[in-house]
């Protein structure tokens, strides 16, 4: 799909845990239809980057605008109206409710708000699109590992989010599901969906995204297609862990 | 309307239509046990309408209803204002308590949440006494009415009835799903679009709204009232233990506790009047220990393993 303008546009972005530096000074814009990857060591900001962006966190310094609207100083959940969904790194679903009440959990609070029957077809199709369509009325503790992470995704599409962050989606899969996993995601782009993806693993990285960041220790140390990104020296020094 | 509903306030109807008889078939003793079990079953309703879906044990019950109490004491005795003006305007004074209450505690979870709020509560009843005793003289505030017993149980009935028809109602809108959804995962409560600050501090005014009422419906009963008695600790802690014992996640729960509990209390203050703080939280202690659901959790999880 053709990419277009930038939707999401992060400005000299930092957080600042005490002394430490978890996000330095990060700029980088994200276009409509484009899958953003972030990639970097453990530790170096990018599950803060997300949670900046989704608001789980408030930035010390920076901006972030999607769509010429300015999130920096909003509250999650009126970041999330505005349109952000995410999914989290260590995978967050409702564990008391069903797996529908899960998806229209996602849905009924969004910018465009479903509810009723509305929100139960709306929320069942989703569930059918993401093969979950039989286990709708179960409980979640009867979910795989791998249909949990679906439903998290679920709950995220659910709002028809204009960017999604998906935290290391695909943490955890064996290599069968990862797949699967790559497959789902790979599919939501061609639907046009416009997504920051936070991933360790490179051949999703590969397959999947338009272009890619890579952080150290908190700064953005290079930006390009992921070929270009993958070769360039510095970055491969940082994989190697004396940058 | 599905047919579980339908089965519902069927079974709702017929158990308010033999709630209003009571009073023509029962004797005044009971009928005082039957009213002291319809302000606990209004009273643990509404404050599990703001409990059960988010886990918040709230200890502020007896500062509403001391609102209700105090406010209906002190208008009547004091200056002459009438019990039907009292009545209407506690419920709102406590809704204004309980939103600066929860402005107050939106950042606190678990057990500082509990704290504050019977920290709260006890600094609003020295701090009304205390102004009663240097200010207002300390002479009683007299509630006299001629209502009877009835009259107030049926008050109380009314009153618990509107609690459940909101409880239904707030049950099937997107409040009391954003509060189940609050209560299962905060965090993703927000990131799905949900004010979590303004729906915790809804529901927390509706439950002192109820209990401003019923501490209001209720004040004829004392006919003399001292405010460290009708900002009650006991209450709110009684309250609390009624509502756990019946199971807080439906809405006909505390209803099941309250029963058998206003018996069984009935009993202990009569034959240890002096060790109730001790029965308090031995109940307490017992409850948690054993039936964390409640005894609608007990039936639900047995009914669950017969179909199996
Ligand atoms: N809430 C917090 N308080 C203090 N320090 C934090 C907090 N969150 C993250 N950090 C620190 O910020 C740095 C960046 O963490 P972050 O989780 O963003 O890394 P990451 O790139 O997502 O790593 P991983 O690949 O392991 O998920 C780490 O040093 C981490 O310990
Ligand atoms: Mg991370």
């Amino acid at each position: 799909m053709m990419q277009g303008e930038p939707i999401l546009k992060i400005s000299n972005l930092s957080k600042r845990f005490g002394g430490l530096v978890a996000v330095d000074d990060l700029t980088f814009n994200v276009r409509e239809h484009e899958v953003m990857g972030i990639i970097g060591p453990n530790g170096s900001g990018k599950s803060t980057t997300l949670n900046l962006i989704s608001g789980a966190l408030r930035a010390s310094d920076g901006m972030i605008v999607l769509e010429g609207q300015d999130l920096t100083v909003l509250p999650p959940h009126k970041i999330a109206r505005a349109g952000v969904a995410r999914t989290f790194q260590l995978v967050r679903i409702l564990p008391k409710l069903s797996v529908i009440e899960n998806v229209i959990a996602g849905a009924a609070f969004a910018s465009k708000p479903r509810w009723g029957g509305e929100a139960e077809l709306f929320a069942s199709a989703l569930l059918e699109r993401l093969e979950l369509g039989d286990k709708k009325h179960l409980g979640v503790d009867s979910l795989t590992y791998i249909d949990q992470k679906r439903l998290e995704l679920a709950r995220a599409l659910a709002s028809e989010p204009e960017i999604l962050l998906l935290d290391e989606w695909l943490a955890g899969l064996n290599p069968s599901e990862l797949q699967i996993g790559i497959e789902l995601i790979s599919r939501l782009r061609n639907e046009g969906r416009t997504i920051i993806l936070v991933e360790h693993v490179m051949d999703a990285i590969r397959s999947l995204c338009d272009r890619c960041v890579v952080m150290n220790s908190g700064k953005k140390i290079a930006e390009g297609t992921p070929a270009e990104v993958l070769s360039d020296p510095e970055v491969v020094r940082a994989y190697l862990g004396d940058g | 309307m599905k047919l579980a509903e339908v089965r519902n306030l069927a079974v709702g109807i017929v158990v308010a239509l033999l709630a209003i008889a009571v009073p023509l078939v029962s004797d005044g003793y009971w009928l005082s046990i039957a009213t002291t079990a319809m302000m606990y079953i209004a009273l643990s309703t509404s404050w599990a309408l703001f409990s059960g879906p988010t886990h918040l044990i709230a200890l502020s019950t007896g500062a509403f209803f001391g609102i209700g109490g105090y406010l209906v004491g002190t208008g009547m005795s004091d200056y002459e204002l009438d019990f039907w003006l009292m009545a209407a305007v506690a419920p709102f004074v406590a809704m204004f308590l309980a939103l600066l209450i929860g402005l107050a505690t939106l950042r606190l979870s678990g057990v500082y949440f509990v704290i504050f709020t019977l920290g709260l509560a006890e600094m609003i009843r020295n701090l009304v006494s205390w102004i009663q005793n240097n200010f207002l003289g300390s002479r009683g505030l007299y509630v006299l009415t001629d209502f009877t017993d009835a009259h107030i149980y049926w008050m109380l009935l009314a009153v618990a009835i509107v609690v459940f028809l909101t409880g239904w109602w707030i049950n099937r809108s997107r409040l009391g799903f954003a509060l189940r959804i609050i209560g299962n995962d905060e965090e993703v409560a927000k990131h799905v679009g949900i004010d979590t600050a303004w729906s915790k501090v809804t529901l927390f005014m509706t439950t002192g709204f109820f209990a401003a009422l019923v501490g209001a419906i209720v004040a004829p009963r004392y006919s003399y009232i001292e405010p460290n008695v009708v900002f009650s600790p006991q209450l709110s802690f009684l309250v609390v233990i009624m509502a756990l014992l019946g199971g807080v996640h439906r809405l006909w729960g505390p209803l099941v506790g309250v029963i058998p509990f206003t018996l069984m209390w009935e009993a202990i203050t009569i034959f240890f009047p002096s060790s109730t703080t001790l029965f308090l939280g031995i109940s307490f202690l017992l409850i948690v220990y054993l039936i964390p659901n409640g005894f609608v959790g007990m039936f639900e999880s047995g009914l669950a393993r017969l179909r199996r």
